[in-house]
């Protein structure tokens, strides 16, 4: 998993934010970070695999998908995420598939006292681009 | 927030003169301090909200507003569905039905001293909280669709709580019109094991004393007196209601070139109340309501039984009342000399009818609307009940709480999780909570002051203080 990720300041809530050498390596980026706003992600095993997948017309509605999708999935199964794959691909009609895999384990809050419980992913400070090093940065606010 | 940009209308109102797009003012209730203290965005959103379809006579923001997602938090909006007017996912908050219920004990501080501990731990063993603990209750699909029409009535019938309860409910614990048929299968599959939680963040359940009484008389008619135990519970509609919000926001904000909306925020999406997505949104969200209602009646349910284990000869506690501080409701209003059916947007606000409004039960005619303003961990909170004249000032709407003064970010650097517990403790105040970040990021400092808060909706005429409360436990997820 090639790239970085970060979490930036927002007022009530939390930014998230991926940076790699392609799209694909920035979401999973975004994953390590969608699970620091909880935890440090290396804290946790990863040997549950989830499997995910969403398609849209934007790169950046997409991100918000993907990000939103591993929330319901955190949230519906009670699994913590510290690994990520994704696979991204557009077809001939210009809509853009994901395919994406993301490993964690239960969560047990003896082990895992989670900071807070994200509800969801937001379209604020929501973006999908290349910026001035070549990298490709995603990142958005979860509301907590 | 610069007030240079804003006419001073009185001590606590300012506006914003329609400018732009905008269709009607902007008001904010505040003083001075408290307008300084607003972010821009506050100021941003308001005036973008005033560009809305529909919307009546103005943008409101409420004393404790602040920055929201396309709406600010504290904001009031009311929507005419014959002049266009919509409905908004924004407007109401992915914690659909957010709100306070409080309960009135039989016990004094004294009574509650030497079993301070023993009740923390009960109760932090009996209510779960935070991220990961699911409840008790299972519901299957079916089970999940009769809650999602019932809401606390269902509860009630299912053994959680009283008939009583009902009528200290808004809506008497059943709003109408939910369709849970418009709630998608992963929000209800979100919420299977989540009936009876807290969820985390700014919710909790807090044991508190009565430490001030401001109308008596009130006061009196509400049954609470000075050096009482309360309980109040902080909570919404859980992992089903985020799910509603965040699908139907998503939906919305697509549909916006086709409703011809040029919103200028992608977080303001919205649809016509008349069209098929407006009322698929008006179904579910009110089944978010129910689910709310429900939740916090399975909540008090559980706080019932671990408070009659530890005080078997004065167990029993009174609901005072239960409000819902994210929602969009109908409600009638005289506009241009008629009376019409308004959808009043509240995010972050409360509602608060006047004594004599026909919605209120018979014991709270004289007294009007309780009105429940949570504070931070740590910090006061207040009963307040409705005002009359807040009918023509707001929409029958006042505050919800104190409003973060700072991020989690700077809370994190700010204070460390294990040395507040043990600074709060020293001062009385046992918190438990299974995470001390999620402590840290909640610290009472990162708040407002709430106190400023609600004397300004007292001065503003938005409501009435009749009681003010102080922390001794405080249970958070």
């Amino acid at each position: 998993m090639a790239g970085n990720w970060e979490l930036f300041s927002h007022d009530a809530d939390m930014g998230i934010r991926g940076i790699g050498p392609t799209f694909e390596n920035a979401f999973e980026q975004a994953g390590l970070a969608l699970t620091g706003v909880l935890i440090d992600p290396s804290q946790i095993e990863a040997k549950i695999p989830v499997n995910i997948s969403c398609s849209d017309q934007k790169i950046d509605t997409l991100f918000y998908d993907w990000i939103n999708e591993l929330i319901y999935e955190m949230a519906h199964q009670h699994l913590i995420f510290g690994r990520f794959e994704v696979k991204i691909s557009q077809d001939r009609q210009g809509q853009i598939n994901l395919q994406g895999k993301a490993w964690g384990e239960t969560i047990d809050l003896n082990r895992h006292p989670l900071a807070v419980e994200i509800k969801g992913a937001t379209f604020t400070e929501l973006k999908a681009e290349q910026n001035e090093n070549n990298e490709y940065v995603v990142q958005c606010i979860v509301d907590v | 927030m610069d007030t240079r940009k804003l006419r001073r209308l009185s001590e606590t109102e300012w506006e914003a003169q329609p400018h732009g797009k905008m269709r009607v003012p902007g008001i904010i209730f505040a003083d001075e301090v408290l307008v300084r203290e607003m972010d821009e965005k506050v100021f941003e959103q308001m005036t973008n909200v005033a560009t809305l379809p529909g919307i009546v006579k103005a943008s409101y923001v409420m004393p404790d507003g602040h920055w929201g997602y396309g709406f600010p938090i504290g904001g009031v909006a009311a929507f005419d569905p014959d002049e266009g007017g919509i409905v908004s996912g924004g407007g109401v908050g992915f914690d659909i039905s957010c709100g306070v219920r409080c309960l009135v004990s039989e016990l004094t501080r004294e009574d509650l001293e030497p079993v301070k501990e023993d009740l923390a731990h009960q109760l932090s063993r009996s209510i779960p909280a935070g991220m990961g603990r699911s409840g008790r209750i299972f519901l299957d699909f079916p089970e999940m669709d009769d809650m999602l029409l019932g809401g606390a009535q269902w509860a009630v019938e299912q053994g959680y709580g009283t008939k009583a309860d009902l009528g200290r409910i808004e809506e008497q614990g059943c709003m109408k019109g939910a369709h849970p048929q418009d709630v998608s299968e992963k929000a209800k599959k979100r919420q299977q094991d989540e009936m009876g939680t807290l969820g985390s963040g700014n919710h909790y359940l807090e044991v508190q004393e009565v430490v001030e009484i401001f109308q008596t008389d009130i006061a009196e008619t509400l049954g609470i007196k000075l050096g009482q135990i309360v309980i109040s519970i902080h909570c919404g509609s859980r992992g089903l209601g985020h799910q509603i919000g965040t699908e139907y926001l998503r939906e919305m904000a697509l549909m916006a070139d086709e409703y011809h909306f040029k919103l200028p925020d992608r977080e303001l999406a919205c649809a016509p109340i008349n069209s098929p997505l407006g009322q698929r949104y008006l179904g579910a969200m009110r089944a978010g309501i129910n689910c709310a209602l429900a939740n916090r009646q399975i909540i008090t349910h559980l706080l019932r039984d671990a408070w009659e284990r530890t005080f078997p000869a004065k167990a029993s506690l009174n609901l005072l009342y239960d409000v819902s501080h994210n929602t969009c409701k109908v409600e009638k209003y005289p506009v241009d000399g008629k009376l019409k059916d308004l959808y009043i947007h509240r995010k972050g606000a409360t509602r608060a009818f006047g004594p004599g409004h026909p919605s209120l039960p018979p014991t709270l005619q004289k007294t009007g609307q309780p009105v429940l303003i949570g504070g931070s961990m740590g910090t006061s909170s207040y009963i307040l009940t409705g005002v009359a004249e807040a009918e023509i000032r707001s929409f029958n709407s006042s505050c919800h709480g104190a409003g973060r003064a700072m991020s989690r970010h700077q809370a994190l650097k700010q204070w460390q999780g294990k040395q507040l517990v043990a600074d709060l403790e020293e001062q009385g105040i046992l918190i438990r909570s299974p995470s001390y970040r999620g402590v840290a990021e909640e610290a009472p400092l990162a708040y407002k002051d709430v106190t400023a808060v609600v004397n300004i909706a007292e001065k503003a005429g938005l409501s009435r203080k009749v009681a003010k409360l102080s922390p001794i436990i405080c249970v958070k997820g």
